[in-house]
C-alpha cells in the first residue's frame, strides 16, 4: 500500500490554506482553536491570581472586567462552541458515515475563515480596546452606557456565528444525503446522532443571537432604541433573544461532546452501548426541550411569575434526556470490561462532573433557591462543571482517542493519564470551592471580597494552577508525538466504526473503496480478550 | 438522471446526490434566516402590543403608494425569476439570461424606490436619533421606535436584495459561458429560491409596517 495520506499528498502552503479536504479543516481548526484556548486560559489565570487575595491589588477594577469578558468571549464563542464539532465532527463525520467528504467542502474551508477572522479581530479588539459587558453583552449597558469597544466585540461575535451555522450546515446536508450504502439510521454512530441533533440548534438559535447582537450593534452605532427604555423600548427584550441561542448553546457544546462519551465508553468497556435508539433520540429531545427552557435565566429580572413557574418546570424536564444518557453510559460499563486507558479516564471524568454539573442545574431551575444563588458563584461553579468538566474533558478524551487517526502516531499512555488524572483532581479542587463560595453570597464579576472567603479563593486558584498544569501537559507530549510517538496501525483501539478501517492517517479520499455497511453499530464483545497497540511491547510491534 | 462530469463535484456519488444535497442545503439556510427575521418580528410584536395607536399614528407616515408599488414590483420579480427558472430546465439560454435580466431590473428598481422613502423619511426627520422629530398628539419614544423597527426591518431586506442581486449577476455570466443545461442547472434553483425567499419577507413586512391602521 502506498505512503499517500491525506498528510503528505502536498507540502505546499497553499495546499493547506485553500484545501477543501474535511480532514485538513479539522487539522486548521485544531491548531486555531488551541491558541484561542491560550488566549482564554491566560486571562484566566490573571483574574485567579487577582482573586487570591480579598483586595483588587494586582489589577484594576476596569481590567478585572475586560479580563472575564475576554474569557468568556473567548472560551464560548472561540473555544467551546466549534471545539468538538469543528474538530472532530469535521474529521470524522464524514469517515463515520463513510462519505469522501462533507457536502459542501468549499463552505467548510469558508467557516474556517471566518471563525479565525473574527477569532483574531474579536481578541485584538478586546486587547486594544476592551470590552467590559460580559461576555452577555446586557442591554442598556451595552447600548447606552459601557464605553468600550462593545460594537467591534459584537461584529466579531456575529461573524463567528456565521462560521458555526455553515459547519451545521454541512453536518446535516451531509447525514441526511451521503451515507455508505446500507449505512441506514439506526446504523449510525452516536456520535453522527449527536452532530445531527447539534447542528438542528446551531441553525436555528445562531440566527436569533446574530440579529440580537446586530441590533444592539444599530444601537450603538446609529442610536436607534430599540432596546431602550428612554424610548418605552425594553431592555429585557435583549435577554429574551440572547437567551434563546445562550441556553441552546450549551447543547451547541455539550450534544457532541456527549456523542464523543457514547464512543468512548462503548469501545473501553468492550461492550455493545446500552440503549442505542434511547441515546440517539435523547439528542433529539435535548435539542428540542433546549429551546423552550431560556427564561431560567431571568427569573430574578422582572419577568412574569407564571412565566417563571413554567421555565422552571421546562428546566427540570430537560434533565430527563440528559439524565437518560448518563443512565445507558453507566449500564454499558455493568459487566463490561473495562479498560482504564486516557479516553476512558475523560469518559468517566465527564460522566462524574457532568452529573455534577446536571445536578447543581436543577438548583438553578428551582425558582426559590435560584433567587438566593443567582449571579452567584454557584452559577459559575455550575456551568464550569457542564462545560469545562462535560465538553472540555469530552475533547480532550476524543482527542486521545482519535489522535492516531489523525495523525498515524500513538500519544505516551503513562503522560496521557497522569494529565488525565491531574485535569479531574485540578478541576474539581478550582470549581467545587465556587460551589461553596457562591451558597455563601459571593457575587460573580467583582475583583474584591470579604477577607472571610480567601481561604476558598485561594483553594480554586490553587486548583487552577494544577489544572493548568494539566492542560499544558498533552500539548507538550502531543507536539512530541508526532515525531517521536510509536507508529499506530489502522484501529490501534480494536474499534468498530468506518473511520477504523481507513489508513491511519486517511487517504486524501478517506477510503480505497466506498464501505458498503452490512452490520449493526458497535459490536464489541466484553468476554474476547483484547490487545490494544498502546499496551503493546515496543519490540512485538511489526510495521505495518 | 446523468450528467457531464464536470458538474459533478468528487464528493458526490452521482447528480442526483448532488442535487439532493444543494436542495436541502439551501432549505436549511432559509430555515435560519426565518429565525433571524423570526427574531425582528417577535420584537415588533411585543412593541406593537405595548404602543397600538402611536404605531398606527407613525404607520400613516409612510407611503401607502410607493409600498403598493414596490410589493408589485417584487412579486412580478419572483415571477421572472421563476421563469429563469423554468427556462434552465428546457435548457434555454437565451431565457436564462433575459429572465436574471428582468429581475435584476425588477430588484433594482425596487431598491430605488425604497431609497427614494428612505430619503423622504430623513427629510421629515423620521430617522431615529439626534435628528428624530415627532409633531403628533402621539408620544414620540414608542414613535421612534416604530421607525427602529422600519429600518431595521426593510434595512435588512433590503441587504438580502443587493446580496441576491449580486448573484444573479453572478449567474448571468455563469449563463452566458454556457455552465448551465437541461442537465444541470442547480444554481439558478437555488438562487430562485433564495429571490422567493426575499419576497415572502417583503410580503409579511409591507402590511405589518405599512398597514396597521388601514385594515
Ligand atoms: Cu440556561
Amino acid at each position: 500500500m502506498s505512503n499517500r495520506n491525506y498528510l503528505n499528498a502536498n507540502y505546499n502552503v497553499w495546499s493547506w490554506f485553500f484545501t477543501t479536504d474535511h480532514k485538513r479543516v479539522a487539522i486548521l481548526y485544531l491548531i486555531s482553536i488551541t491558541v484561542f484556548f491560550l488566549v482564554g486560559g491566560a486571562a484566566a489565570v490573571l483574574f485567579r491570581l487577582e482573586l487570591m487575595t480579598p483586595e483588587g491589588d494586582l489589577v484594576l477594577p476596569e481590567t478585572y472586567n475586560r479580563l472575564f469578558t475576554l474569557h468568556g468571549i473567548v472560551m464560548i464563542f472561540f473555544f467551546l462552541i466549534p471545539a468538538v464539532p469543528a474538530v472532530f465532527g469535521n474529521f470524522l463525520l464524514p469517515m463515520m458515515i463513510g462519505a469522501r467528504d462533507l457536502a459542501f467542502p468549499k463552505l467548510n474551508l469558508a467557516s474556517w475563515y471566518l471563525y479565525s477572522l473574527s477569532g483574531l479581530f474579536g481578541v485584538w479588539v478586546i486587547l486594544t480596546g476592551g470590552v467590559d459587558t460580559g461576555w452577555t453583552f446586557y442591554t442598556p449597558y451595552s447600548t447606552t452606557y459601557g464605553n468600550t469597544s462593545v460594537l467591534s466585540a459584537a461584529i466579531a461575535a456575529f461573524i463567528a456565528g456565521f462560521s458555526s451555522i455553515l459547519t451545521a450546515l454541512n453536518f446535516l446536508v451531509t447525514t441526511h444525503t451521503m451515507r455508505a450504502p446500507g449505512m441506514t439510521w439506526f446504523r449510525l454512530p452516536l456520535f453522527v446522532w449527536a452532530h445531527y441533533a447539534m447542528s438542528l440548534v446551531v441553525l436555528l438559535g445562531t440566527p436569533v443571537l446574530a440579529i440580537a447582537i446586530a441590533l444592539v450593534g444599530i444601537e450603538r452605532a446609529f442610536h436607534v432604541g430599540i432596546f431602550d427604555p428612554k424610548l418605552g423600548g425594553d431592555p429585557l427584550l435583549f435577554q429574551h433573544l440572547f437567551w434563546f441561542y445562550s441556553h441552546p448553546a450549551v447543547y451547541i457544546m455539550v450534544l457532541p461532546a456527549m456523542g464523543v462519551i457514547s464512543e468512548l465508553i462503548t469501545c473501553f468497556a468492550r461492550k455493545k452501548i446500552f440503549g442505542y435508539t434511547f441515546i440517539a433520540f435523547s439528542s433529539l429531545a435535548i435539542a428540542v426541550l433546549g429551546f423552550l427552557v431560556w427564561g431560567h435565566h431571568m427569573f430574578v429580572s422582572g419577568q412574569s411569575m407564571y412565566a417563571g413557574f413554567v421555565f422552571s418546570f421546562l428546566s427540570m424536564l430537560v434533565a430527563v434526556p440528559s439524565a437518560v444518557k448518563v443512565f445507558n453510559w453507566t449500564a454499558t460499563l455493568y459487566k463490561g470490561s473495562v479498560i482504564w486507558n486516557t479516553p476512558m479516564l475523560y469518559a468517566l471524568g465527564f460522566i462524574g462532573l457532568f452529573t455534577m454539573g446536571g445536578l447543581t442545574g436543577l438548583f438553578l431551575a428551582t425558582l426559590g433557591v435560584d433567587v438566593h444563588v443567582h449571579d452567584t458563584y454557584f452559577v459559575v461553579a455550575h456551568f464550569h462543571y457542564i462545560m469545562v468538566g462535560g465538553s472540555l474533558m469530552a475533547y480532550l478524551g476524543a482527542l486521545h482517542f482519535w489522535w492516531p487517526k489523525m495523525t498515524g502516531r500513538l500519544y505516551p499512555e503513562g503522560w496521557g493519564r497522569i494529565s488525565a488524572i491531574l485535569i479531574f483532581f485540578g478541576f474539581n479542587l478550582t470549581f467545587f470551592p465556587q460551589f461553596v463560595l457562591g451558597y455563601l453570597g459571593m457575587p460573580r464579576r467583582y475583583h474584591v471580597y470579604p477577607e472571610e472567603w480567601q481561604i476558598l479563593n485561594v483553594m480554586s486558584s490553587a486548583g487552577a494552577s494544577i489544572l493548568g498544569v494539566g492542560y499544558l501537559l498533552p500539548l507538550g507530549y502531543l507536539v512530541w508525538s508526532l515525531r517521536y510517538g510509536r507508529r499506530s496501525g489502522k484501529n490501534p483501539w480494536r474499534a468498530s466504526g468506518l473511520e477504523w478501517e481507513a489508513e491511519s492517517p486517511p487517504i486524501t479520499h478517506n477510503f480505497h473503496k466506498t464501505p458498503i455497511v452490512t452490520g449493526d453499530v458497535y459490536d464489541y464483545d466484553p468476554t474476547e480478550p483484547v490487545e490494544l497497540e498502546t499496551e503493546k511491547h515496543p519490540e512485538k510491534v511489526t510495521v505495518q | 438522471m446523468s450528467t457531464t462530469p464536470t458538474h459533478l463535484a468528487p464528493q458526490f456519488d452521482d447528480a442526483e446526490q448532488q442535487q439532493l444535497a444543494a436542495t436541502l442545503g439551501m432549505w436549511a439556510f432559509l430555515a435560519t434566516e426565518v429565525l433571524f427575521f423570526g427574531g425582528m418580528f417577535a420584537g415588533y410584536g411585543v412593541y406593537r402590543a405595548w404602543y397600538p395607536p402611536t404605531w398606527a399614528d407613525a404607520s400613516r407616515h409612510l407611503d401607502l403608494l410607493l409600498g403598493t408599488v414596490n410589493t408589485a414590483v417584487l412579486l412580478t420579480s419572483s415571477l421572472t425569476v421563476a421563469l429563469a427558472v423554468h427556462a434552465a430546465q428546457t435548457g434555454s439560454r437565451k431565457g436564462v439570461v433575459r429572465n436574471l435580466s428582468l429581475t435584476i431590473l425588477f430588484g433594482a428598481a425596487f431598491l430605488g424606490v425604497k431609497a427614494y422613502e428612505y430619503w423622504h423619511k430623513w427629510h421629515e426627520h423620521h430617522v431615529p436619533g439626534a435628528t428624530f422629530e415627532w409633531h403628533e398628539a402621539s408620544p414620540s419614544g414608542p414613535a421612534e421606535l416604530f421607525f427602529s423597527f422600519y429600518f431595521v426591518m426593510t434595512g435588512f431586506h433590503a441587504l438580502h436584495m443587493v446580496i441576491g442581486l449580486g448573484i444573479l449577476a453572478w449567474l448571468i455570466v455563469q449563463a452566458r459561458r454556457d455552465r448551465f443545461d437541461a442537465e444541470y442547472y442547480t444554481p439558478v434553483e437555488m438562487t430562485g429560491l433564495y429571490w422567493h425567499f426575499v419576497d415572502i419577507v417583503w410580503v409579511f413586512l409591507f402590511p405589518l409596517l405599512y398597514l396597521i391602521d388601514r385594515t
